[in-house]
């Protein structure tokens, strides 16, 4: 592992920000800290640039103990997430700032500088200041900032936050190639789910200073470890009492979980139904997401949300519909388990991570 | 004057109709009886009235005072600032409520407190007597008063600037390697150098204008300590309206520059806060 | 942070702090009240229930009442035009409120004597009703606004200009009237900057010196505010008695920052509870 966390735990007066967080990341990958504020997902990325020392724990950059180096001296470029951007400065001279501080000469500042204009396609606009530029430009000169003195991992802090919601999907996809075409290990804080899948190789989601779970979005969506990464990431909805569901109802009582859309079959009132185990429901809501509908019904008191294809027999608000749960997840404890509906076998079965 | 009112609040005309009356009767109209008056003067008179060597002196003591004056503020305004909004120590809100003290005493009150303190005999004057340094009636006193009454003003201006100051400012610079010293002097002190300016503008031209505080430890003599507004004063008392009048108009003409000064430095500043 | 032992820049700047706030703020203070009782209790009690001390109080109370009276109603006439409207000459209007602060007080004062003084056109009419402004209780007052004119309006534009104008809207289409729309959308908004600004304000009147000086003929009992009567105590040499009755204006002062500090805090807490 390139970067390593063992351990880290950090405390803010009365207040345990980080827990025992552990992890690492290959040499060359990006990967997103994904969580609700509060959760801790600054403070580690703080201290791994050393802006924060941790109370506990090791980090590691490229097998290097970084704890006791001065943040400068850990090759780390840093984003910040209003950018901070020197508004005093051109262009030119925040990019540059950096390497005046190492004291290059003039003309290799020149040199790189220039280089990086090209790179984020701002050459031209080196006379200008900060004030002069849109949100997206800001944030280009903040990333070629950190990326001046070369360093050997990039840090962003909520890289996207300070831009309005249509530039940032181009903004987003433009850093990522970037990131990529560079082949720099990077990692980014961010709240905002859609973001982390989009960008990020590898997401780490973090909740009340812990990690819940770490690996691609494929698998955190497929199978997620916690039932706070079920309802973090992709859309479900709880449900408090799962025995009380037909084809669930082996299940311990008392225990809860939760479905997600593509987990329910709905049937228009007059269809066959093949299964057992399907319920009578109320079609609440009709919205139309593209290539299907998202219905939102109500069972037997409880709001729940499925996807209905296009394609078949039209429903409109207030129609009775029969329903059949295929998949839940339980929770268990802290952990997950993904059950089937005994309609397809006998008995509640038990199927791991697999749909 | 045409208006545009922002639809629907009332109160326009009777607002802006009691605005204009009272500005133009207890400013614009006292302001413009100045100018008129002294036109009154000539071009010759006016000019030798404000080229008489007293006076010129006046305009030197003044100036120069009120310019060391207001850069020791910028300093130790500097350093107070700082300190109350970066450092947290017993007896911190003692100083923040002290600060204004030159706002609240009156400046007679000021003027006699410091005469005799810096005077010979004083708590601080003696022994400055006995090193040979002459505080109170010399120019020192004068500073020394004019400092006292600008306090506020660098303090007032940079702490509010230095309190919204982004962290992270700092800290970007800390991740390029720049070390304390480089962080102040090329992230910091750009930031809060308008407010800075702007304190020491407001500072020179209170001190410019200050009487009630200096003329007690001024010694007041004529060509070393006698500062621009007493001259005015004493011309006032010997009923010489003109002479005074063409002194105070070459102090307003100042007072002016170092407000439109101010405003230019302001505007500046904020050209590169927005967006 | 990782320069944990460098605690010397820290420790000397706060000392260095210290040192300039007692040498140059809290030093002078306490020689006033050291000189008011150098001579005791009796001698200070003498000074401060002179007849003349007691009727120079009383105009500076006039004075300073009438200042913060007109600075409430100008200031937040001035404010509601400037920041509740657009119109042009804006500009020109609020340099025009912030004159009096560009201007030395002795200017101030001097300008007061031209405009009613004997040089003016307007003496003569003054003079056959029998109306004395310059170098009587009249002056004084005018003057004392002048200097203070600016304080409210200029405390009050920022808060208002900042707060924007939807909410008054707002209430302006729901039929709601002027006095309505101020008291309870309006107000509540700028009681701390208002109450802020006027105990600044009350500071500059009661202490006014130059403007003052320059318009009272200085006759005791008679046109004499209370820092007039301490200078001319001190010129007669009588430094206990006029340290005595600067000690009552240093009393003053004292509640006035202790006023503001409170004020402050109050304003604070409220806007903290607000974000909330």
């Amino acid at each position: 592992m390139y970067v390593n966390l063992e351990h880290i735990s950090k405390r803010f007066d009365g207040f345990q920000a980080v827990r025992e967080v552990s992890f690492g990341i290959r040499r060359g990958r990006l990967a997103a800290l994904l969580g609700p504020s509060g959760s801790g997902k600054t403070t580690i990325l703080r201290m791994i640039a050393g802006l924060e020392d941790p109370d506990s724990g090791d980090i590691r950059i490229d097998g290097l103990r970084v704890n006791d180096i001065e943040p400068s001296r850990r090759g780390i470029g840093f984003v910040f997430q209003n950018y901070a951007l020197f508004r005093y400065m051109t262009v030119f001279d925040n990019i540059a700032f950096g390497l005046t501080i190492k004291k290059e000469k003039p003309g290799r500042i020149r040199e790189r500088v220039g280089e990086l204009l090209q790179l984020i396609g701002m050459s031209g606009l080196e006379k200008r200041y900060p004030a002069q530029l849109s949100g997206g430009q800001k944030q280009r000169v903040a990333f070629a900032r950190a990326l001046a003195p070369n360093p050997r991992l990039l840090l962003l802090d909520e890289p996207f936050a300070a831009i309005d919601a249509k530039v940032r999907r181009e903004l987003r996809a433009w850093l990522r190639e970037m990131i990529r075409s560079l082949g720099l290990t990077s990692i980014f804080v961010t709240h905002d789910q859609d973001e982390a899948i989009e960008v990020a190789d590898e997401i780490i989601v973090t909740n009340q200073g812990r990690v819940e779970q770490m690996g691609s979005s494929l698998e955190l969506y497929q199978s997620p470890a916690t039932p706070f990464v079920v309802e973090f990431i992709g859309a479900s909805t709880p449900v408090p009492e799962i025995s009380a569901l037909k084809g669930f109802d082996g299940t311990p009582p008392g225990a809860g979980g939760a479905v997600r859309p593509e987990f329910v079959s709905v049937y228009a009132p007059d269809e066959q139904v093949q299964y057992a185990h399907t319920e009578e429901a109320i079609v609440r809501s009709i919205a139309f997401r593209g290539d299907s509908l998202e219905l939102g019904l109500t069972l037997k008191g409880l709001p729940l949300t499925a996807a209905y294809s296009l394609a078949r027999a039209p429903l409109a608000v207030g129609d009775a519909v029969r329903l059949l749960i295929r998949h839940l997840y339980l929770f268990d404890g802290g952990q997950v388990r993904l059950l089937q509906n005994s309609a397809y076998g006998n008995g509640p079965s038990e199927n791991f991570y697999s749909i | 004057m045409r208006y545009r009112s922002r639809r629907g609040i009332p109160g326009f005309r009777l607002s802006l109709g009691l605005t204009v009356s009272f500005l133009s009767l207890m400013v614009l109209l006292p302001m413009l009886s100045i100018v008129i008056l002294s036109s009154g003067l000539g071009p010759r008179g006016f000019w030798e009235a404000v080229s008489d060597p007293r006076v010129l002196a006046g305009y030197r003591v003044s100036f120069l005072c009120s310019l060391i004056a207001a850069s020791l503020n910028s300093v130790f305004g500097l350093i107070l600032a700082w300190v109350l909004v970066r450092y947290r120590f017993p007896g911190r809100r003692f100083i923040d409520g002290l600060i204004e003290l030159p706002f609240a005493l009156p400046t007679a009150v000021t003027g006699i407190a410091l005469a005799t303190l810096y005077s010979d005999k004083g708590w601080f004057g003696k022994p400055l007597a006995a090193l040979g340094l002459r505080a109170a009636y010399s120019e020192t006193g004068i500073i020394l008063a004019l400092t006292f009454i600008t306090i506020p003003f660098v303090v007032r201006a940079v702490q509010p600037v230095l309190e919204q100051l982004d962290r992270s400012y700092e800290e970007a610079g800390r991740m390029l390697g720049a070390s304390p010293p480089q962080i102040f002097r090329r992230v910091i002190f750009p930031e809060i150098t308008p407010a800075l300016l702007t304190g020491f503008g407001l500072s020179f031209a209170r001190a410019l204008g200050e009487y009630g505080s200096v003329v007690f430890i001024a010694g007041n003599m004529p060509f070393r300590t006698e500062i621009a507004p007493l001259l005015i004063m004493i011309k006032l008392e010997q009923f010489n309206y003109m002479e005074a009048t063409a002194v105070a108009l070459v102090m307003l003409a100042a007072s002016f520059l170092i407000m439109f000064g101010i405003n230019c430095i302001q505007s500046r500043a904020s050209s590169f806060v927005r967006g | 942070m990782h320069n944990k032992n460098n605690l010397w820049l820290p420790r000397l700047l706060i000392a260095l702090s210290f040192a300039f706030v007692l040498l140059m703020l809290a030093a002078p203070l306490s020689v006033v009240l050291a000189e008011a009782f150098s001579s005791g209790w009796e001698l200070y009690l003498k000074a401060v229930t002179d007849h003349y001390a007691l009727r120079a109080a009383q105009l500076t109370v006039i004075a300073t009442l009438s200042s913060v009276l007109l600075n409430v109603a100008f200031g937040l006439t001035a404010a509601w035009a400037v920041t509740r409207f657009s119109f042009r000459g804006k500009g020109l209007l609020t340099t025009l409120i912030d004159i009096p602060f560009a201007v030395s007080p002795v200017i101030a004062g001097l300008v007061f004597i031209l405009l009613f003084g004997r040089l003016s056109p307007l003496h003569s009419f003054l003079d056959a009703y029998n109306l004395r402004i310059v170098f009587a209780v009249p002056g004084i007052v005018l003057v004392t606004i002048f200097v203070t004119l600016p304080f409210v309006a200029r405390e009050i534009i920022p808060v208002l200009e900042a707060r924007g104008t939807d909410e008054e809207q707002a209430a302006a289409l729901m039929g709601a009237g002027f006095f309505r729309i101020f008291r309870r959308i309006t107000f509540p908004h700028i009681r701390w900057a208002l109450l802020y600004s006027l105990i600044l304000c009350a500071a500059r009147a009661m202490g006014e010196f130059g403007a003052v000086s320059v318009v009272s003929g200085h006759l005791r009992g008679k046109t004499n505010t209370l820092p007039l009567h301490v200078e001319i105590l001190y010129s007669e040499y009588q430094f206990t008695a006029a340290f005595a009755v600067s000690s009552v204006l240093a009393a003053a002062a004292i509640a006035i920052l202790v006023a503001r500090n409170i004020v402050e805090l109050a304003a604070r807490k409220e806007k903290k509870s607000n974000v909330r």
